[in-house]
């Protein structure tokens, strides 16, 4: 290909391009910089992109000052793996019970499933519904209510389906019921998209904090590190202690809600960060289904 | 119908094997359970039913009853009654509702916000994917377009975060409009009402624009090469290139998702509002949602909550088909 001369337009967009980084990245960066930063130092304002007195103190009341922060850090840490392996199992079982073109209820499980696209019963409904079952409170709000998406579901089924059916073929020649060809031959052979739709699930369920708010605030153990961010954002009164926790005064002389509140921040996204690269596929697969389905 | 389906197939196309053993896979299937009759194949296929049943019931349960609930927006509803002992009282509740002037400035805020995000929140993904098209440096492009979307997969608890910290007095944006002279004293953005619209929006187009983009850029990619071949020899400039050829090769997609957005105009949420929203500029921050989750859950009414819903649910179709029939009787692409 013959090279092109850079032209004064390109140095224009070139610019353009890098404001959007910044614009993107600095918030990331300034908090970073401030969750490193010494508390007291960062009252007097005026920090960017990097830390003026470096200081570890913010993460470790985290991981060790703070009994509840810690709690609820490893709360959310359990529903993202909990959630995460029960909604990839769920969603590709019932996946490959509908790739299968030659199930008696095939039709009538796909209409079920893709109507729940359309419809939905709204918040106070699904409210009385958490609660009539019993789900107030307890660790299962977490998991039985996400537990399928007719999306997920479409997307790993159009994988399944361009899965050579011989394979099974034989394997069921060899004497292999469904159960077997599901574990055995389909599960190994969907691991890329049951790769993508689990990073999905997982920022999901990393990211919720309404559940908790909604179902789960009665019971401080199952609090989560987006819940705890959130009730501290909602506190709008700083001195008052938002970290709220029996010792709330030790905190404050180390460290202050605010530096706090960045390390939380940090902590809660960066999970995201190290695995949100890989999620544009899951994008473009769904992009070229809804495409071949309409 | 598989018979003739193996021999058509030219023999020297690659896809070929599939194809038939697929047809072959086919006929077995049509041979045994064919002439087996359904409760038989349903005897064989046991393990699929086993497979499939909990998660019918899981719909059933945790999609469908929900639906069914929407029947106490027409009852008095009680929870400690069962369903038939529940008083019927028609449309009451949405005549309360309609009677309620709090009702009428959620749904102004809902339709503000929502329209501000839709106009604003396209028009920036459109531009940033019109632009990231036309970037000579590969890399730089796969770079800027990896980074642009990292905030779409962050949460809203910490984008509300960021935007206070942000918007603090003493934060970043309050400094650098200090340092470029354009103000003398710190501005308190998150406590003034009449902002808290373009906070929301701002906040919005700052999460979403690279993740949105993706779309239009993908659909750029599709554009003829040879309609810019041709511009080039005609002496188009790079620009009119963008506003000539790029910008209408991608109208259908533009179009079907402005559909898409105008039926969502009213399902815009809660979560921004509610994180980013405080009691000085409630007023500007209550949205249909939050009115549903204050009445409905915070005062008990359930009955009247889920009355909102209902109403949320049907704007939300009027809306979808005026868009729809607008395009077109403009005679553009249509969702349906």
């Amino acid at each position: 290909m013959k090279k092109r001369r850079i032209t004064f337009f390109d140095v224009i967009l070139l610019l353009l391009m890098i404001g959007v980084i910044i614009i993107t990245l600095y918030p990331f960066l300034n908090i970073l910089a401030i969750s490193l930063n010494d508390a007291t130092d960062t009252a007097r304002g005026g920090i960017h992109i990097f830390p003026r007195q470096f200081t570890l103190a913010n993460y470790q009341e985290i991981f060790g000052g703070n009994a509840n922060l810690f709690s609820a850090f490893g709360m959310s840490v359990l529903r993202t793996v909990v959630g995460t392996l029960t909604g990839i199992l769920a969603s590709s079982m019932l996946a490959y019970t509908l790739s299968r073109r030659d199930f008696v209820f095939n039709a009538p499980i796909s209409l079920i499933l893709v109507l729940t696209m359309f419809i939905s019963g709204g918040l106070i409904p699904e409210y009385m519904l958490i609660r009539d079952l019993g789900l107030m409170n307890n660790f299962l709000v977490y998991i039985l209510p996400m537990l399928l998406s007719a999306f997920n579901v479409i997307v790993i089924r159009s994988f399944m389906d361009n899965i050579p059916i011989a394979l099974t073929e034989s394997a069921k020649i060899d004497g292999a019921n469904d159960f077997t060809i599901f574990w055995k031959i389909i599960i190994p052979l969907s691991l890329p998209v049951i790769a993508t739709v689990s990073l999905f699930l997982a920022v999901g369920q990393w990211n919720s904090w309404f559940d908790t708010y909604l179902y789960a605030r009665g019971n401080a153990n199952l609090s989560t590190l987006q819940y705890e961010l959130m009730k501290i954002l909602d506190n709008t009164n700083v001195s008052s202690g938002s970290v709220t926790s029996a010792n709330a005064e030790v905190i404050a002389r180390q460290t202050n809600p605010q530096s706090i509140q960045m390390a939380i921040t940090i902590i809660a996204t960066v999970p995201i960060l190290l695995v949100y690269p890989f999620l544009q596929r899951y994008f473009v697969t769904g992009l070229t289904l809804g495409a071949v389905k309409s | 119908m598989s018979k003739n389906l193996a021999p058509a197939t030219p023999p020297n196309m690659p896809v070929t094997p599939t194809i038939r053993q697929k047809g072959k896979k086919e006929k077995g299937m049509q041979r045994i359970p064919g002439q087996k009759n359904f409760w038989q194949r349903l005897k064989n296929q046991k393990a699929l039913i086993l497979m499939s049943l909990p998660f019918v019931i899981w719909l059933i349960v945790f999609r469908y009853i929900p639906v069914f609930g929407w029947t106490m927006a027409f009852q008095d509803y009680k929870p400690q009654n069962t369903f038939f002992e529940q008083e019927w009282v028609g449309f009451k509740h949405f005549k309360d509702l309609f009677n309620e002037p709090t009702f009428y400035r959620a749904l102004e805020n809902t339709l503000g916000m929502g329209i501000l995000g839709l106009i604003f929140g396209t028009l920036a993904a459109i531009t940033f994917a019109l632009l990231l098209n036309e970037l000579r440096f590969t890399k730089f492009k796969k770079l800027t377009q990896t980074i642009s979307y990292l905030p779409h997969f962050v949460s809203w608890v910490i984008v509300a975060n960021i935007v206070t910290t942000m918007l603090s007095v003493s934060g970043p944006v309050n400094g650098f409009l200090e340092m470029i002279g354009l103000i003398d004293t710190p501005i308190n953005f998150m406590a003034n009402p009449n902002m808290f619209w373009g906070i929301v929006t701002a906040a919005e187009v700052w999460k979403s624009t690279g993740w949105n983009a993706i779309i239009y850029f993908a659909a750029m990619a599709g554009t003829d090469p040879q309609l810019y071949e041709a511009a080039k020899v005609d002496g188009a400039s790079r620009w009119r290139q963008m506003w000539h050829i790029t910008l209408p090769s991608i109208r259908p997609v533009i179009i079907v998702l402005l559909i898409l957005n105008i039926g969502n105009l009213i399902n815009i949420g809660f979560e921004k509002q509610m994180l980013l929203g405080n009691n000085i500029v409630a007023e500007r921050a209550l949205v249909i949602d939050l009115y549903a989750l204050n009445y409905g859950i915070g005062m008990f009414r359930y009955s009247f909550g889920t009355a909102i819903g209902i109403f949320k649910s049907v704007i939300s179709v009027i809306l979808i088909l005026i868009a729809n029939g607008f395009a077109r009787k403009v005679g553009e692409g249509r969702v349906f």
